[in-house]
This record gives C-alpha cells, structure tokens and sequence, in this order.
C-alpha cells in the first residue's frame, strides 16, 4: 500500500468569491436583458411594442422610441391631457412576390405606444426628431413645472 | 443545393464574449437573383456597421451612436447593447458583389447568386 502525504485542500476564498461574482453578473444579466427579449416575444401576441424610454432633466422630458425602417410621414405623435402617444403604421416597402421567405421576424403594421408624463409640459414646444431609426421627442416643461431656487433671505 | 443562408451558424462565439450583443431580428427572402436580408437595427448608422465574411460565414456587426445623456431615466426598455448576428452563406452567392444599405436603423443586404448558378435556358437546336 502506498502512502500519500496528506495535503490539505486548497480553498483560497477568492476563487470562490470569483465564482460568485460571475454568478451575480450571471443574474444582472437574466435581469437586464430579458426585458427587450420578452417585449419581442410578446410582438407575437399583441402585435408591436416599439421600446421607450423616457428621461428628466431640469427642463425637459424626453421620450426616445425605436421605430426602425418608417418613413416620418408615418409616424404620428400626439399630446392629450398629459399624455404622449406615439403611433404609426409600418408598411413592407420591399415586394417579394417571386420569393421564398426564409425568416420574417420584422412586424409589420399598426403600433402605438402611450406614456403619462409626470408633469406639464409646453405643448407648442415639443420637437420631434427621427435618426437612425429612433424617433426622439423633447418636451420641455411649463415654466410652473420647473424647479425652482427660492433665495432664503435674512431678516 | 438548397439555399444555406437561412441556417444560423453555431452560437458558440456569442457565448464565450461576455461583451454585449443584442439579436438584430431579420428577414430573409431568396429569389432567383440572390438573397434579401434586412436587418433591424435602431440606432446603428453607417458608420457602426461591420460586416465581414469569413469562409462561408457572414457577420454582422451594428454599433449604436453615442446619444447624448438626456437626464434620469424615468423608464427604460431599451438596450444599449450593441448588435450582433452571424450567418452561414449559401456558396452560390457572390461574396464579391454583396451590397449594404442602411437606412433608418435598417440594414438591407443584396446577396446576389454568382452567373452560373442562376436558371438559365437553353435553346434546343434541331
């Protein structure tokens, strides 16, 4: 029979703790990106849900959707009672009667999208911009909306 | 020789880069030109475009301009990721004539089938 030193077994701590910090990168990002993946499933269901986002600052809201391949014609924007709506109908510009489809992923038709923006904001100075695909609306605020700076004087 | 660009080429590299991609989604149609394949990426310009073919591989790379900071989110739902897809490509195309347009965040790629491929007819002499 052989003998074979005893050797303790390495446990250095930061292995582990390497482990467990690509276990929680691993999570951030089940977390993160399955919210686009789940809107895009959902496009099955009920059609198409163009992502949004929605930013503050001082002045102004800003409202960015991505609405890839439409012409701005298409694009409707709205502002009623507080509420922003983006809709439109994106058409298929290309015809494929001879063709044979191998994917069609992309939606094609009507969409719409609405937010309630938490505060008043200037309805004649709304701009709407469309880049790249990604429409981009800036709202600023109605002076009663912004935030103010009141001096504190002393008696 | 049924047409090969609709198989997607294995996930393997995606996987092993940690660096973030988002799936672009496509359609694929093939007639007896070539292919059509748009592509949907928002926010990517002609500038962030990369595509490479390696072997029978084609790769698309879409990198979104920078926006300037807007302020705090109030909501979120879309990425920042940048895309990425890649595709195997049928041999009868003619990786030399394929051509990229890009417009509104849509890529559209010609991928014609090289000459001695296409149908052709010929004529029966007596």
């Amino acid at each position: 029979m052989n003998l074979i030193r005893w050797q303790r077994p390495v446990l250095t701590p930061w292995a582990s703790l390497g482990r467990l910090t690509d276990l929680r990168d691993e999570i951030d990002r089940l977390f993160e990106s399955p919210l686009s993946e789940l809107t895009r499933t959902s496009n099955l269901l009920s059609g198409w849900t163009p992502a949004l986002d929605v930013f503050e600052n001082k002045d102004n809201f800003s409202v960015k959707a991505e609405l890839p391949g439409m012409k701005k014609e298409e694009i409707e924007v709205t502002l009623h009672d507080g509420s922003l709506s983006i809709s439109g109908e994106r058409k298929s510009e290309t015809k494929h009667e001879d063709a044979e489809v191998y994917r069609a992923e992309r939606f094609f038709g009507r969409f719409q999208r609405s937010v309630t923006l938490p505060a008043p904001v200037a309805a004649d100075k709304i701009k709407a911009h469309y880049k790249d695909g990604v429409l981009t609306i800036t709202l600023p605020k109605t002076e009663e909306a912004k935030p103010k700076q009141i001096d504190v004087s002393v008696a | 020789m049924k047409a090969t660009l609709q198989k997607e080429a294995s996930k393997t590299v995606e996987r092993t880069q940690p660096a973030e991609f988002v799936t672009p989604e496509v359609n694929i149609f093939e007639n007896q030109e070539g292919y059509v394949l748009e592509a949907e990426m928002p926010g990517v310009n002609k500038d962030g475009l990369e595509i490479t073919i390696a072997g029978n591989e084609i790769t698309i790379v879409g990198r979104r301009a920078s926006e300037v900071g807007s302020g705090e989110p109030l909501f979120q739902e879309r990425t920042t990721a940048d895309f990425r897809r890649v595709f195997e490509l049928d041999p009868a195309i003619d990786t030399g004539k394929i051509n990229a347009k890009m417009n509104q965040g849509v890529l559209t790629l010609t991928l014609p089938k090289s000459e001695e491929v296409k149908p052709r007819r010929i004529t029966v002499s007596d």
